[in-house]
């Protein structure tokens, strides 16, 4: 098998001085790596909004995604389930293997990439529709049709993602009486009923008060026991309390990936540190 | 369902769409195709420009003049008197409601403007025959209500809603922060108006003229209705005139299929739809423009 | 950039103005006074006019005048046949026009790719909704009437309007593509579905209303166009109603005119002519009405909302 590069720098880590950023990304063997990025670069238009990433995302592991705003965070986990497609004249190079299968060839769809790959976007953004529909909307188009079925997932999805009690009663309502941290909780049901592998989360709490921002990240916390997660958030502690490893970006490029824990207690890039203890971003 | 036949599914129902949004282009063409088809037998027998200069329009008499001078001259003057009407009462219908209305009377006003605009033309040509035709008459005292002044005056009428509401869209786009500017200058509301509002506004503003001068020129039954019909080069506005599109109008019913008459016809059609798509393309044009200037800055 | 320019000197311009403090107020007063009274003034002509419609029609309109046909060579009786053939003329035109220009805007603003063709699909919607009505009038003659033979016929006349009420039927549909958040196909999408399934199943179902004001607004158009059926559809009087799409058919709007300017006894015509514009005034202002309001609730269901 081809050896990467990255894997190649890691085991010399300890010896060499740090000079180049890919030198500080910090690979753990032990994990069983579900995402492999490789080299990615990304641009769209003029500018190249991302250079050269490469890490693991890890099963059943959280992983923050950190970095000032600009900095390509979002823009990165967009790419891991094609989301990217449509941002318009954009250019992708280098591998993102999920499970060993780069998510770029021809013979793998998007639609089938996005469906083991969910996502919960900055903003809640339930569909116009009663609570159950937002739900079994997705169980529709991926071909469950047994009514039974269905609700029997909603409820699932629903208890699940923490809001089942809150709002059965009410389950046939629209969506869009919903509070704000309802409708996220709601999104994140709507993402689970298709049983995805890895969900990303795309800054979840951008948009909530202090409150439904714990409930979410309790949930977060829950949900890692049965599903490889990937966190975009501006928010150190909240990257510090919800994640296992934490990624940083800065300008398109990928700064220093490691152990959340040692991420934020022993920084080994000078840019990392100004960043965490809130110098700059 | 598999990824496969999913696959063929998207690319035949995106490939049904772009070939049934194909249609305008189709139409368009045909449209053109038809009347240059059409109009090139009378081009080629009177010549283009001795139609295009001569003054006389007698397509039935023996031997036929087919000069459409005099129906041009007639287009001119009524959409001159239009345009004297509808420009300063438009764009005063325009600034009171975008800059002077409250907000409740702004929503109810640019609704019921559009509803304005969209009344059919032959209920305003009807209105100008059964009372602006007999006063104009009464007041000029001349033979004929019907003249170049009465059609005018209800074209005017008729499109300065039109100029009003496509204003009106404009003057709204003016971002805030360019009036707050000028007001925390200490100037006042009119001279916000004058000097920031409407220059920044001004090339929406003369789209919407320019579109509204295509719909001037193109209208056919408020002039076949009211503007008395004679085909002789105009030399007052209290005279009867034959714009273009009342000539077609009235005449294609009569002109024999594939004479020379019919052609004739056409070529003015096709005179006529030039005009106009010059118009719109110039209006496209300056919007697009307008659309990239404001774009920065907001 | 012209615009910063102008914007400088346009401040400029504010500051010297503002020296002379009392002759600007005064300026204010004069100039706003004519704008209100210019606005109130062609608000007074345009509601003058329709009062003076209503006034006049009113006293022709009965039951009887809508439900019955013409009599006496068209000198009383009712004008049944010519609202029924404007009925069927909206239909089919509706009909022919809302399938191609619905997918023509979901096309433009789903797929959208920034390409020639797309560019010559704008252009040719703009210039097509400015075309000369008349001019449509013309094509429907050299091509429906005579070359594809279906004479002066209610299919001939639906067909022109239909291409009449084409751009109008894109873009506001358009328009109300345009309104429905990016967020919602980006729900969609990430849970796995197609593009198609997302535009089926999300998109146009919460576009329905406003698409719905598009076709309204066609209906309108239609209904109220004259010189686009004068030689392919409209007839002054016929004997029966229209049997099939390849009848001739009485129409409102060219009633009207006909009633007006070929009438041969005026006296008895001139008020029925008065019903007829009362009831196409009629018609198009309540479509009218039906769209904008459609419209107005659909955007307070945005702002309530918050996308």
């Amino acid at each position: 098998m081809l050896k990467l590069d990255t894997e190649k720098k890691e085991h010399n880590f300890s010896y060499t001085s740090v000079k180049n950023a890919m030198e500080k990304v910090i690979l753990d063997p032990s994990q069983k790596a579900r995402i492999k990025v490789r080299n990615l670069n990304f641009s769209y238009g003029e500018k190249q909004a991302l250079k050269n990433i490469s890490l693991d995302i890890y099963e059943k592991k959280v992983t923050a995604i950190i970095g000032p705003s600009g900095c390509g965070k979002s823009t990165f986990i967009r790419i891991l389930n094609r989301m990217s497609d449509f941002t318009l004249s954009s250019k992708v190079e280098g591998e993102i293997l999920l499970d060993g299968k780069d998510i770029f060839s021809k013979d793998f769809s998007p639609v089938e990439l996005r469906k083991k790959v969910g996502m919960v976007f900055q903003k809640p953004n339930p569909f116009p529709k009663s609570i159950i529909e937002n739900i079994a909307y997705g169980l529709k188009i991926n071909g469950v049709k047994d009514k039974h079925k269905i609700e029997e997932k909603v409820i699932k999805s629903l208890k699940r993602a923490a809001l089942y009690e809150e709002i059965k009663n009410r389950i046939n309502e629209s969506a869009l009486g919903l509070s704000g941290g309802q409708q996220q909780r709601l999104c994140i049901a709507r993402c689970i009923a298709i049983e995805p592998e890895v969900i990303l989360f795309d800054e979840p709490c951008a948009s909530l008060d202090p409150i439904s921002t714990a409930k979410i990240e309790e949930l977060i916390l829950e949900l890692k026991n049965y599903y490889t997660i990937v966190i975009v958030t501006h928010n150190m502690q909240q990257a510090l309390r919800v994640s296992d490893y934490t990624a940083f970006f800065l300008m398109g490029e990928l700064i220093e990936f490691n152990e959340t824990k040692k991420i934020f207690e022993n920084p080994s890039d000078k840019r990392t540190e100004d960043y965490i203890t809130g110098r700059f971003g | 369902m598999s990824i496969k036949s999913e696959n063929f599914r998207e690319k035949a129902i995106e490939y049904t769409l772009f070939i049934l949004s194909l249609s305008a282009i189709i139409f368009l063409a045909g449209i053109i195709f038809t009347l240059i088809k059409e109009a090139i037998p009378a081009f080629k027998e009177i010549g283009f420009f001795k139609m295009l200069l001569s003054k006389d329009w007698y397509p039935t008499y023996d031997p036929p003049d087919f000069g459409i001078l005099p129906l041009m001259a007639g287009t001119m003057v009524v959409t001159v008197i239009a345009l004297l009407i509808s420009i300063p009462l438009g764009l005063a219908c325009a600034i009171y409601i975008s800059e002077l209305a409250g907000k409740r009377e702004k929503v109810f006003l640019k609704p019921f403007i559009e509803l304005l605009s969209s009344i059919p033309s032959v209920v305003y040509g009807f209105w100008g025959i059964v009372f602006l035709a007999p006063a104009i008459q009464k007041y000029f005292d001349i033979p004929s209500g019907y003249c170049a002044i009465t059609s005018g005056i209800v074209l005017g009428i008729m499109s300065a809603p039109i100029i009003a509401s496509l204003s009106e869209d404009s003057l709204n786009y003016v971002p805030k922060s360019f009036k707050e500017a000028a007001f925390a200058l200490g100037s006042n509301k009119f001279e916000t108006l004058m000097n920031v509002t409407i220059p920044a506004a001004a090339s929406g503003i003369i789209t919407s003229i320019i579109l509204g001068t295509g719909r001037i020129i193109g209208e056919t039954m408020v002039v076949l209705m009211l503007s008395g019909g004679a085909a002789i080069m105009p030399t007052s506005a209290l005279e009867p005139v034959r714009p273009m599109t009342s000539a077609i109008a009235a005449e294609m019913g009569e002109a024999a299929f594939k004479t020379l008459h019919y052609y004739s016809l056409f070529a003015i059609a096709l005179i006529l739809f030039a005009i106009t798509f010059v118009l719109n393309m110039l209006a496209e044009k300056i919007s697009k423009k307008y659309r990239i200037k404001l774009g920065s800055s907001r | 950039m012209i615009n910063a320019d102008t914007y400088k000197f346009s401040i400029f311009k504010i500051l010297t103005n503002s020296l002379c403090k009392t002759n600007k107020d005064i300026k204010q007063y004069i100039a706003f006074s004519v704008i209100k009274l210019t606005f109130f003034l062609t608000v007074s002509i345009l509601v003058g006019i329709i009062g003076f419609l209503i006034f006049k029609g009113a006293r022709v309109i009965s039951l009887d005048f809508i439900f019955k046909m013409p009599e006496n060579s068209m000198t009383s009786g009712g004008i049944f046949p010519a609202i029924l053939g404007t009925f069927y003329l909206v239909t089919l035109s509706v009909i022919f026009s809302a399938i191609p220009g619905i997918a023509c805007a979901i096309y433009l603003n789903e797929y959208g790719p920034k390409g020639f063709i797309s560019t010559l699909i704008r252009i040719s919607i703009n210039n097509l909704s400015g075309v000369p009505s008349i001019v449509f009038g013309l094509f429907g003659l050299a091509i429906f009437v005579k070359q594809l033979n279906f004479g002066i016929s209610i299919l001939s006349g639906s067909l022109t309007l239909s291409i009449v009420i084409l751009p109008i039927i894109i873009s506001s549909t358009r328009e109300a593509l345009m309104t429905i958040p990016q967020s919602m196909r980006e729900a969609s999408m990430a849970l796995g579905a197609s593009k198609w399934t997302t535009i089926w199943k999300i998109i146009l179902p919460q576009a329905l209303p406003s698409i719905m004001t598009a076709i309204i607004l066609g209906i309108g158009r239609a209904a109220g166009e004259t010189a686009p059926i004068l030689f392919t559809a409209a007839v002054f009087y016929s004997r029966e109603l229209p049997k099939s799409i390849f009848s001739e058919v009485m129409a409102l709007p060219y009633h009207i005119y006909a009633l007006i300017t070929e009438g041969t006894s005026p006296q008895q015509q001139i008020p029925i002519a008065y019903g007829c514009a009362l009831v196409l005034l009629f018609l198009v202002i309540i479509i009218s009405i039906s769209a904008i309001f459609i419209r107005q609730k659909q955007r307070s269901l945005y702002a309530k909302t918050g996308h």
